[in-house]
């Protein structure tokens, strides 16, 4: 037992949490245990703490009974901490006299057995009873906030949230990999569920990046270094050489015409090689900025130094080709970085009982989106690979979707896409078109009507998973066709199927190097490689890293239309900071006892934040109160126990154990 | 050879033959004997071996099937040997399938230990179980077969079937989606294959026998696809299967009013013969099927007497 | 065809809840409860076309505890166990392990056709097992067509003839030396896998 210190007077409240913890934890007991214990003024129960009531019996409780330390047995921290601090603090009590103990989520979500997770929940408020006598009043730090954005990636969320931050009237930086910015969108020639235009929407707003006063568009570029902290981050943006000075083009191609491959003979990869182009080129004929690149790996220049330059001539005095063109490094500070770097679409060959690339007619959603495309490679036309048009076509949903075997999760855009294709390609060219679902998933606005509007159409649909597409025929009339073998689970028959064209509608996946990204940008990932908000309902843009926010698909799949939404929602988060002009920290910052210091440096070279300075002629080390971000390790480093840490000194977190394994 | 030739050969493989083997499948047992001599490496016969409790047998105590496999196994480490070669599909899939649930349950490990030592007998359960497919592409290697080849292949196209069982569900002996191993090495000795699409699919197992109808139909339409690509003849790996095609093209051809007179080697028999094996010696001689085109395809340096 | 009378209406009280977790509690069979009935398992089973349930919906069945429906099926007898269900089952469902599970019920319990070949061969090759330690095709086959349908014989007598004259039909019964091993092995009664 350590001394009953006279003046503490503490508040216990055990929350019931309607019956997520009282059907588990007997709270009554809990409270009345509480009240047996040292400094315990008051003990109380109560359904729901979070709400106002529950609040105001806090505050009361401070103001009447002179309460100097509360401690809160509910959910936690990550939720309410903030929540019974705050309230605290309105009856005038330092916040840091707060100590909020979690026993839902590590107690009655968890166990079973009601006897014992009620002696658990006993011991945890036991030991925060003897900790919070030994908290001390603490003050936030405030950070400054640098009013300048980083953007990182230019699809649609990237573009929206660029535009949303700059109409704001506040600089951003806009960081695309790609040549043009535009992402997936770009490539889509309608929408679903109002089968609006792709281009037509997406196209005014690429310009008007490229055309805003408070955007600056880098393209063809990578963020390979992030330093400091919410409010005052440091960027390095490397940018690639394109061969061609983005600031001397006008974008008027002549170069591309020019070019001494007189015909296309690159596989274009914005086509995903379902047309050819030449060397030096632009993606799309949409792309912004209208700068051509060289490709350096195709150029004859580059591949053996002996081109007649055709493109250099043809450019002639505005001189912006320039094959010395090397990578060039930007620095930036930025307060508030938004991460839009977006996902990737599942590797059709990994399901090889689809014969993608093996039967050429087999194609994924992505090849039909440009082959459906005006401005395709095929200006529309939709054709087989030996030019013929389908007459018939399988539409295969959940490729690389609901399946332990590739990806587990559903990718939400899929089902939505696949009835868009089905009656693109029916209107393209009057063919059967069958659709395979699993389970038909359309909850958006409009999505269901849509659904209607195809099942009139005459599409087929057709319940079960397809096992195979072989060229296997049984007879006269499978031969030559692709021929599906699948499940009529409505119909509890198998059936045989055969076709001309085969799309595989393929998921969303995190890129190859999302936890790259994820690194760079301390920012956590899910188990299935999406970047983690920090609360599915209530912070879903933000990151366990302040200042650092998510729109898009990086975060999960998702739709154009929840895509921008949450692209409106990063920006307004860092429009919030920004316009607070400051943030608070949590005061849990590790700290150096000077006298007991020897100067060893051990906690410097450990410190992952570098927020530590040895000053070698005093022989002392300091730590930067705001870039500590309180992990702990120089406390548990320092070999003389000359640092020590806020809300984590040794005496409250002996006193937490000693009330942990004290029986009684 | 790939790595070193006579530790290889010392090593040596143990071998179970199982209970086909020596009945219907014996020209796989003559063939295969006969690919492992050519190659330098003799095979060692496990002593009292056991059937492994295959299909029909998990039908009726899965517990009794896992005991058996667990004998052999136990047999196998005790006669000295890391690597036990298990040529019919059945028992690679029996054996692997005892290992995996003693691996996975520790109460199918408790009571195959308990039963073993009632017998005497102790479970190790880091045998390797091997199938002559995946020795002679991984431990012999395409480049040996190749150099050892002394006949060039007079025959035709032909279509490798693998079944299932050896490819499913344990992945070890080649990829369960599309197998590409057998054509490989059968390419090594100039041996043209057709693509083939149905070469994981079923045979059928038993069911010829006790459901001739659906048996037969579905050796129909893997003889009818391998012909349609143009194959004259199939190479196997597993003796239920080789059994099914092979012996039941008249039945076939009573059921669907469809001639074949098709080959059904075994892969054993097929390289095995481009590394110098006699007609006789490779079980050649013991097909039902096709036996005109089998005397046109191997018949250039043996005398045929066999054929009567 | 079926009487126009016939009522096919299933009552809950017919479901025997506890059932499936008896059958998810078989080495094998815990994921029968992850099914999401997409019907990959009947697409891509050889024999799925002859069954009076596909496999899809005998998994349905176990999962809501039909068992009568479930242990009465042709399914069950026809499943060949090629695995190509448990190979591509995009939820792990080991539907081949489930079918055995089945098979063996529904044979403790004799719900299975009378003189139904496939039951009676699984049988009669346990039995020449234990008592032998090997299988002799030759004596299997014909113990099998004698206990369930003679007829099957004068089908196989062609086949028969070819594989004697070819040296395939071994009439000898193998046996094991140390056949007491193996009666010692079965000597206790097992729980985790029966």
């Amino acid at each position: 037992m350590s001394e009953h210190k006279s003046d503490i007077r503490t508040g216990v409240y055990v929350c019931h949490c309607g019956t997520n913890i009282a059907s588990v934890v007997d709270v009554r007991e809990a409270a009345r245990h509480a009240a047996s214990l040292p400094g315990v003024e008051i003990s109380r129960e109560y359904k729901y703490l979070c709400s106002e009531p529950g609040q105001a019996l806090i505050r009361q409780d401070i103001l009447e009974r002179g309460l100097n330390r509360i401690v809160v047995a509910a959910c936690s921290p990550h939720l309410h901490e903030e929540t019974f601090r705050t309230a605290a603090a309105a009856a005038q009590l330092n916040p840091f006299h707060v100590q909020m103990i979690n026993i839902r989520e590590h107690n009655s979500w968890v166990h079973e057995d009601k006897a014992r997770a009620s002696r658990k929940a006993e011991k945890l408020i036991r030991a925060a009873v003897r900790r919070v006598a030994h908290h001390k009043p603490l003050e936030r730090v405030r950070v400054p906030i640098n009013p300048a954005v980083l953007v990182v990636g230019g699809g649609i969320a990237g573009i929206h949230a660029a535009l949303t931050v700059a109409n704001a009237g506040r600089q951003v930086y806009l960081v695309e990999r790609e040549p043009s910015i535009g992402g997936h969108m770009a490539m889509f020639d309608k929408t679903f569920p109002t089968l609006d235009c792709a281009a037509c929407i997406l196209t005014p707003k690429m310009s008007a990046v490229k055309a805003h006063p408070n955007i600056k568009l880098w393209t063809h570029s990578d963020v390979t270094d992030v330093q400091g902290y919410v409010g005052n981050y440091r960027v390095k943006v490397t940018r690639w050489p394109r061969m061609v000075r983005e600031e001397l083009c006008s974008g008027c191609l002549e170069c591309v015409a020019a070019c001494v491959f007189k015909e296309a003979k690159v596989p274009d990869e914005f086509n995903f090689g379902l047309s050819k182009r030449k060397p030096i080129y632009i993606p799309f004929p949409q792309a912004v900025p209208q700068v051509p690149l060289i490709d350096m790996e195709n150029c004859i220049q580059f591949r053996t130094g002996k081109c007649k330059k055709a493109c250099a001539q043809a450019c002639g005095d505005r001189k912006a080709i320039d094959f010395q063109q090397g990578e060039e490094i930007k620095e930036v500070d930025v307060g508030t970085i938004i991460v839009a770097t977006g996902s990737k679409t599942f590797d059709a060959e990994r399901a090889a009982y689809y014969g993608y690339g093996t039967y050429p007619n087999v194609y994924t959603s992505l090849e039909i989106e440009r082959l459906v495309n005006a401005c395709g490679p095929t200006a529309g036309r939709v054709v087989l690979r030996n030019g013929e048009t389908p007459k018939s076509v399988a539409i295969i949903h959940c490729v690389g979707s609901r399946d332990e075997n590739t990806n587990r999760w559903c990718s939400r855009v899929c089902c939505m896409y696949s009835l868009k294709l089905a009656h693109l390609l029916k209107e393209h060219t009057g063919a059967e078109v069958f659709n395979f679902y699993i389970d038909m998933r359309t909850p958006g606005k409009g999505f269901e009507e849509f659904y209607q509007k195809l099942l009139n159409e005459g599409v087929h649909f057709v319940r079960g998973r397809v096992a195979e597409v072989t060229e296997w025929a049984l007879d006269q009339s499978e031969e030559g066709k692709l021929v599906l073998r699948v499940e009529d689970t409505l119909l509890g028959l198998v059936r045989r199927i055969p076709v001309d064209m085969v799309v595989l509608s393929v998921g969303m996946e995190p890129h190859a190097d999302a936890s790259e990204v994820r690194r760079l940008f301390n920012i956590t990932c899910s188990s299935e490689g999406f970047f983690l908000e920090r609360h599915p309902k209530l912070a879903p843009v933000n990151t366990f890293t302040d200042g650092i926010f998510l729109a898009g698909s990086c975060q999960g799949p998702k739709d154009i239309p929840d895509t921008v939404a949450q692209a409106g929602a990063a920006a307004a988060e860092a429009l919030a900071l920004i316009g607070a002009g400051y943030m608070e920290q949590e005061p849990n910052a590790a700290y150096v006892v000077e006298d007991h210091c020897s100067g060893c440096g051990a906690c410097s070279a450990l410190c992952p934040y570098s927020a530590i300075t040895l000053d070698a002629g005093a022989r002392r080390s300091s730590i930067h109160p705001v870039l500590c971000k309180g992990c702990g390790t120089c406390v548990a480093a320092c070999p003389s126990g000359a640092i020590r840490q806020n809300l984590f000194e040794d005496e409250q977190i002996f006193e937490e154990i000693t009330g942990v394994l004290t029986h009684g | 050879m790939k790595a070193d030739d006579s530790g290889l050969a010392a090593r040596g493989y143990l071998y179970y033959p199982g209970c086909s083997l020596r009945a219907t499948g014996v020209a796989y047992e003559e063939s295969l004997l006969t690919l492992f001599r050519l190659l330098g490496l003799p095979l060692r016969e496990l002593e009292d071996w056991n059937c492994c409790g295959a299909t029909s047998y998990m039908s009726i105590d899965e517990g009794a099937a896992a005991l058996l496999s667990a004998r052999v196994l136990s047999l196998a480490r005790q006669q000295g040997a890391e690597d036990l070669l298990a040529p019919c599909s059945a028992c690679y899939l029996a054996l692997r399938k005892t290992q995996d649930s003693v691996h996975r349950y520790p109460r199918v490990q408790q009571e195959v230990e308990e039963s073993l030592a009632r017998a005497g007998l102790t479970l190790l359960n880091s045998t390797r179980i091997r199938h002559p497919l995946e020795v002679l592409y991984t431990d012999v290697g395409l480049p040996a077969i190749h150099t050892k080849t002394v006949r060039r292949w007079r025959g035709g196209q032909v279509a490798c079937y693998y079944g299932c069982q050896l490819v499913r569900p344990y992945e070890g002996v080649d990829k369960a989606q599309n197998p590409t191993r057998m054509e490989e090495l059968l390419q090594q000795v100039g041996v043209p294959v057709v693509d083939y699409a149905l070469k994981t699919k079923c045979c059928g197992g038993s069911l010829t026998g006790t459901l001739s109808e659906v048996g037969l139909r579905l050796n129909y339409i893997l003889l009818k696809e391998a012909a349609r690509k143009g194959a004259e003849a199939i190479v196997t790996v597993c003796p239920l299967c080789q059994f099914n095609l092979d012996a039941y093209q008249r039945d076939i051809r009573q059921q669907s009013g469809e001639r074949f007179d098709i080959p059904i080697l075994y892969f054993t028999q097929v390289l095995g013969w481009a590394l110098g094996g006699g007609v006789r010696e490779l079980g050649l001689h013991r097909a039902v099927s096709g036996r005109n085109l089998i005397k046109r395809w191997f018949q250039a340096h043996e005398p045929v007497e066999a054929y009567v | 065809m079926q009487a126009l009378t016939l009522r096919k209406m299933k009552f809950q009280r017919e479901a025997l809840p506890q059932w499936v977790e008896q059958i998810s509690d078989i080495p094998g069979c815990e994921r029968v409860y992850s099914c999401i009935q997409c019907g990959t398992c009947s697409g891509t089973c050889p024999l799925s076309i002859y069954m009076d349930f596909t496999p899809r919906r005998v998994i349905a069945l176990v999962r809501e505890g039909f068992r009568t429906e479930a242990l009465t099926c042709q399914t069950i007898w026809l499943c060949a166990s090629c695995y190509a269900c448990t190979a591509h089952c995009p939820q792990n469902v080991h539907i081949t392990e489930v079918m055995y599970s089945l098979k063996r019920e529904a044979i403790r319990h004799r719900m299975y056709p009378p003189r139904f070949p496939i039951p009676v061969l699984a049988q009669e090759f346990y039995k020449s097992v234990r008592r032998r330690g090997r299988n002799s095709e030759f004596w299997l086959v014909l113990r099998m067509a004698l206990r369930s349908n003679p007829f099957l014989l004068l089908k196989m007598i062609g086949t028969g003839w070819r594989l004697l004259r070819t040296g395939r039909l071994s009439l000898k019964r193998e046996k094991i030396e140390r056949i007491q091993e193996i009666q010692k092995e079965f000597a206790a009664p097992r729980e985790a896998i029966s």
